[in-house]
């Protein structure tokens, strides 16, 4: 999910936006759309509510792209995109989903992606802050290929331990879904794509829909009394205490994936000595962070009071300003922790779990404990 | 005697000393609390000046001081379990007591209707 934008005169609306006035949601302008950030319920009940039942999440705002190469080869698609993306595409099964990055020359994060093998395409869901500049990118730089962003298109996130319950009055066979699979579905009639994915470190799935079925899906997965709408403020919550980046905080432009805790998404073939090694931009940076290891690293932090520490806080090697060694770039209240959590970049030499750095919050020092996300157990249905 | 401020505190004001808290509307607004900071006895508070700081899963909000005075006392219980501003924020999660200055400032604050009227 990208920055935030106070630009109101031109919001746009997702195919939900009268369902989230209908149950009355508080709405908030976020990345150029009109967006509820929470419903009555509140945010922490919210957060909890998905953590033991079931929430449902409007994430329609992002962008859903098809990239489909002009030879109606699947190979072909996912040759020309791992030119921009360090994974392994071509080896993904259809069906299958997985996650990567657009890097930059400099090795840095323009946006980060699923990319799901559809048997003859890719389609592939980018951050709604940056789609528009991904769909101009990839038209740019992929050859051969038609990039389509689906405009007619809503996308809804389905997470919790009660979430394929919910998903099975619609669908029994939801049951042989395993974590990262993508299938074509008829739910109440209306065609669907879902995977079995999202972003809350609960299992779940992300249920693509044809604009003018949105609500008519939406309500119908409302009806189900384990499951309540969430708003972006439990959702921002949950992925934290799930380590998950949000993109415009905890990576950008100026941040390596080495840097940012995520070589686990460059697989070996894409590594070094593996036989599609490097090719897409910033590839030297990443190897030699690879192979050298990186300068600074993306890391849990435990605030060990009771004081949340938020975004851009200073941190600090010791208790006072003459030692500052990076910044918070995510940081609140965990209500399943029951505590504070944030992450934020220090020194490698400090990056160990245990390392305790300070953090300047109000004029003061408040110690942070160095912890290994995530914070929660995932759920997720390997 | 009950007074409000435009910024959503209410006083309750006997003799020189006022108890400090904020209005039920602004609990609501602000949604479930999970830090409370308290400033410490003894404090010399400023008039609009920086008072408390209240935070919620989504954000941080400073509770500003209402008049100018001393800080006597603080509630140490809604610092323990900042959910009681939530429950009884014009009852049991008062924030502070202060020994005001000049006493006669009160008399420009709001009364209860002026300030039902400002929330609408």
């Amino acid at each position: 999910m990208g920055d935030q934008t106070n630009d109101q005169t031109v919001l746009k609306q997702t195919p939900l936006h009268a369902l989230h006035l209908s149950l009355n949601a508080k709405m908030v302008p976020f990345a150029g759309y009109d967006m509820p950030v929470q419903y009555p319920l509140g945010v922490m009940k919210e957060h909890l509510h998905t953590r033991a039942a079931a929430g449902l999440f409007d994430v329609s705002h992002m962008g859903q792209v098809i990239v489909r190469a002009r030879s109606g080869s699947y190979a072909d698609a996912a040759l020309a995109l791992e030119k921009l993306v360090p994974v392994d595409i071509l080896g993904l099964k259809e069906g299958r989903q997985r996650y990567g990055f657009f890097t930059n020359e400099n090795g840095g994060i323009l946006d980060d992606l699923m990319i799901t093998n559809r048997g003859d395409h890719l389609l592939v869901v980018v951050n709604a802050a940056c789609k528009d500049d991904d769909v101009a990118y990839m038209k740019a730089n992929l050859a051969d290929c038609d990039v389509t962003l689906l405009e007619e298109r809503a996308l809804v996130a389905l997470q919790g331990p009660r979430a394929e319950a919910v998903l099975a009055e619609f669908w029994p066979d939801v049951t042989g879904m395993k974590f990262m699979d993508v299938r074509d579905v008829t739910i109440h009639d209306v065609s669907c794509i879902v995977s079995r994915s999202g972003y809350s470190g609960e299992d779940g799935f992300e249920i693509s829909i044809p604009a003018d079925k949105a609500e008519h899906v939406a309500k119908a997965l409302l009806e189900d009394p384990h499951c309540e709408a969430i708003g972006l403020g439990a959702r921002d919550s949950l992925r934290l205490e799930a380590g998950l980046c949000l993109y415009g905080n905890d990576i950008d432009t100026n941040t390596s994936p080495i840097e940012a805790s995520l070589e686990w998404a460059i697989q070996k073939v894409r590594r070094p000595g593996g036989a599609r090694a490097g090719g897409y931009p910033g590839a030297e940076r990443i190897e030699e962070d690879l192979a050298n290891g990186p300068v600074r690293r993306r890391v849990g932090l435990k605030p060990e009071g009771k004081a949340p520490v938020r975004a851009h806080a200073g941190l600090f090697a010791e208790d006072s300003p003459e030692s500052p060694i990076g910044e918070v770039t995510s940081g609140t209240f965990g209500p399943s922790i029951e505590g504070p959590v944030a992450m934020g970049y220090v020194p490698a030499s400090l990056a160990e779990p245990g390392s305790r750095v300070f953090a300047e919050v109000r004029g003061k020092y408040l110690p942070l404990t160095v912890t290994a996300l995530p914070f929660i157990t995932p759920t997720y249905k390997r | 005697m009950l007074k409000f401020t435009a910024e959503h505190e209410w006083l309750k004001l006997e003799g020189d000393v006022a108890t400090v808290g904020i209005t039920t509307h602004a609990a609501e607004q602000l949604g479930d609390l999970v830090f409370v900071e308290l400033p410490e006895v003894g404090t010399e508070l400023t008039k609009d000046g920086n008072a408390a700081t209240v935070e919620s899963v989504k954000a941080a909000s400073d509770v500003y001081a209402p008049l100018d005075g001393e800080v006597t006392e603080v509630n140490q219980a809604i610092v323990d379990d900042p959910s009681l501003v939530n429950s009884d924020p014009q009852g049991a999660a008062w924030f502070f007591k202060l020994k005001l200055k000049n006493p006669a400032d009160a008399d420009a604050l709001l009364d209860e209707s002026a300030y039902k009227d400002l929330i609408g």
